[in-house]
């Protein structure tokens, strides 16, 4: 046995001496490598979304990598695939954080991954960029590093109970929600919203389900809500419509955010078509700006950028002007530097509108917007018509979600 | 509390728990025969099961593809798609005894449990592999036949669909021809003796592998049946949709008393009623306190308080006696 130990531990030193090899080749050569990591689920149920992300970023590093390659820099992007688990996401973070050229981190989709995420970053102020995360809480701890392109859920619940009062006449609603941070805590403001409006909740349930409904439709059903609202993410709310409708629910749908995938229309089909979601994301087909990043996103990687691949695009471009903002006189930025750097980072040409953060890290004005859902195809999820659109601040004080 | 409304979905919520009941009979049955004859838990089972499903969408989706999904009468693509499953499952199930328990049979009994959890793992991610490769997939979807989506309604609140009956139906043909198998044929006698007593069911001239093979293999198609069936109903299925369904047709096994089949077909019955009308009326009753998400907790209470006064099971479990 003990010989044995022996031959393992030589063999340890080996791979491990084989690891660094390269990467000491590698630091030798220029001033170093600037790494932008991201941080989406490149696997499982909602892939479509993260891979979207990576893409994005990916494509704007290779666009505006040019400046600091100048000066020397390698700049690299380093993909990690979160798999929407927090703890996947808090277990890569700790490598991120290890490795000392990663001085930006574009991520997460999902709020429920990316708070105990930021927590880790925070340790070592590594500045991260959200495209996608809405939960307020991302931004209300006021980290220093921690800042998102997109808008928040406390609007956008809001925004939502709004339309569902106003447009679609709601007199009762019936709110189902995934108990993640992201989709009960969207679930919980509009229901707080749609209250003081009148509206008569008839039901509020969570569920981590995934293929069987009957259970929450059956009693739904029964009740006759005229809107149903599902705080989640497609690939759960998904089967929950398509299911609903099978078995004869006839309210109409609404969601947020969450649903905008056209994995949504592949896996529901008919029973989601022309059902309303909101956004804090416009599809990229219809903002004036990003008619170039489209096209090049299609010709690059053969398919139509999903919601917020131009978010994850333009948080890149803004990772890119931080760290050439900190480097100024060519030497490798610290990543406390970074970090402020990027906080302070104004971009007026942004594909998505202009982006400027305020104090605690959220745009100062965010786009906030309420689709409608046009074809069963998936092929044609882009053609989602834009029913309301609307640029709010974000709220000054922190609005503390109930739980 | 609206009284009304609590017995007016009463039978719908009926209906739900037992479709969902049947399917963690047909799951549970193959845990309970390889119980039976190995007694052994064969943890890959809930993977061999939705094996089944994946093969049953991608025959539907073939079919489709080749324009005939429309083209043939409906009961001969639904038999078609479920002879499929179920061949493939109970290969699979055949193979993977083969590879992965018989040279552990006389191994400690904690050893052959391990490989099964190791085996689950490997299936889960080799299809997820396939199917990524393949398809570039995660979630796939069963395409829908018109037919299936028919609705009767019977009242405001009911509605019976085509394809719940389609489901029922299928369980319980496959349930009775199990019967018929196990009781009434030869083999059937054969696999009961090897379960009562394998070194006496050699010396009367049963070869002990190829029953323990065949146990397998109906136990693997009989899971199969379930994933083609589990695909139809709720329509959606990945390749870890098959865990949870797994440990919870487990506990049927063991709630209806493990190692007897009978046994299995109460117990999933038991479970699916228990888990559907926890589910429906836990935030009915609380009003909105306890809500759906509640329903494991409820119903796996009860199954503890069933097991604490009777530990052998609803039916009594089926254990070897030995001289």
């Amino acid at each position: 046995m003990i010989r044995h130990r022996g031959y393992l531990v030589l063999a340890l030193v080996a791979i491990l001496a084989v690891a660094l090899l390269p990467a000491a080749n590698l630091d030798a050569q220029g001033k170093g490598t600037i790494k932008i990591a991201t941080q989406s689920p490149l696997s499982g149920g909602q892939a479509a979304l993260g891979e979207g992300i990576k893409l994005g970023a990916q494509l704007a590093v290779e666009k505006f990598k040019g400046t600091l390659e100048k000066q020397g820099f390698k700049v690299e992007l380093v993909p990690f695939d979160d798999q929407a688990k927090p703890d996947v996401g808090v277990a890569n973070a700790k490598n991120i954080i290890a490795d000392k050229d990663i001085l930006t981190v574009i991520g997460h989709l999902n709020s429920g991954v990316a708070i105990p995420s930021s927590e880790v970053y925070k340790e070592v102020s590594l500045a991260m960029i959200s495209p996608a995360n809405t939960n307020p809480v991302v931004t209300d701890r006021g980290y220093p590093n921690v800042n998102r392109v997109c808008g928040r859920d406390d609007v956008q619940g809001v925004v939502g109970s709004e339309f569902a009062h106003a447009t679609m006449k709601a007199k009762s609603v019936y709110i189902v929600h995934d108990k993640t941070p992201y989709g009960q805590g969207v679930a919980e403001f509009f229901k707080a919203d749609a209250e003081k409006k009148g509206i008569k909740i008839l039901g509020f349930e969570g569920t981590e389900e995934k293929s069987n409904f009957d259970p929450i439709v059956t009693p739904m059903k029964a009740k006759n809500p005229d809107v149903i609202y599902f705080g989640g993410i497609y690939d759960q709310a998904a089967p929950f419509f398509k299911q609903s409708r099978e078995k004869g629910v006839k309210g109409k749908f609404f969601g947020p955010d969450g649903m905008d995938s056209s994995d949504l229309t592949k896996i529901a089909g008919k029973a989601v078509v022309g059902m309303y979601y909101t956004s804090a994301a416009g599809p990229a087909s219809e903002l004036p700006r990003a008619k170039a990043f489209v096209e090049e996103f299609k010709k690059k990687f053969g398919k139509n950028p999903e919601p917020y691949a131009a978010e994850a695009y333009d948080a890149a471009t803004i990772a890119l002007k931080g760290i050439e903002a900190a480097a100024k006189g060519g030497k490798m930025p610290s990543r406390e530097d970074v970090a402020t750097a990027v906080r302070k980072t104004k971009l007026p040409n942004g594909i998505t509108g202009d982006i400027e953060f305020d104090g605690k890290g959220d745009r100062k004005k965010a786009l906030y917007f309420v689709l409608q859902v046009a074809s069963d195809d998936p092929g044609k999820w882009g053609n989602n018509k834009i029913v309301k659109q609307l640029a709010i601040a974000a709220p000054a004080a922190p609005v503390a979600p109930k739980k | 509390m609206d009284v009304e409304l609590l017995i007016g979905i009463f039978p719908q919520v009926l209906l739900d728990g037992i479709i969902l009941g049947f399917m963690y009979a047909l799951i549970a049955l193959g845990y309970t025969m390889v119980y039976g004859v190995l007694e052994f838990i064969n943890f890959a089972h809930s993977e061999i099961f939705i094996f089944g499903a994946f093969v049953g969408v991608e025959v539907l989706l073939g079919l489709k593809s080749i324009g005939l999904l429309d083209g043939l009468p409906w009961p001969l693509v639904l038999v078609l798609v479920l002879v499929a499953g179920m061949a493939a499952s109970g290969l699979l199930a055949v193979t993977v005894e083969r590879v992965a328990y018989r040279p552990l049979r006389g191994a400690p009994r904690l050893i052959p449990l391990i490989s099964a959890i190791g085996i689950s793992f490997f299936l889960q991610d080799l299809i997820r592999l396939v199917e990524s490769l393949w398809r570039n997939a995660f979630n796939l979807v069963y395409p829908t036949m018109d037919v299936l989506n028919l609705r009767f309604e019977l009242s405001e609140t009911i509605d019976v669909s085509v394809k719940s009956l389609v489901v029922i139906g299928g369980a319980l043909l496959m349930l009775w021809a199990l019967h018929l198998i196990v009781n009434r044929t030869k083999v059937g006698t054969a696999i009961r003796a090897v379960a009562e007593d394998q070194a006496a069911a050699s010396l009367m001239g049963i070869d002990v592998n190829r029953i323990i093979s065949l146990t397998f293999l109906i136990g693997g198609a009989m899971g199969g049946a379930a994933g083609v069936l589990f695909g139809v109903q709720y329509g959606l299925i990945n390749p870890y949709s098959g865990f949870i369904p797994g440990l919870k047709a487990f506990t049927a096994a063991v709630l209806g008393g493990i190692g007897n089949i009978p046994g299995a077909m109460v117990g999933g019955l038991v479970l699916g009623l228990l888990e559907a009308f926890a589910a429906a009326y836990l935030s009915l009753l609380t009003g909105g306190a306890f809500g759906a998400e509640y329903k494991d907790i409820l119903a796996f209470s009860i199954l503890i308080l069933i097991l604490i006064f009777r530990p052998k099971g609803l039916l009594g479990e089926v254990v070897r006696e030995r001289a």
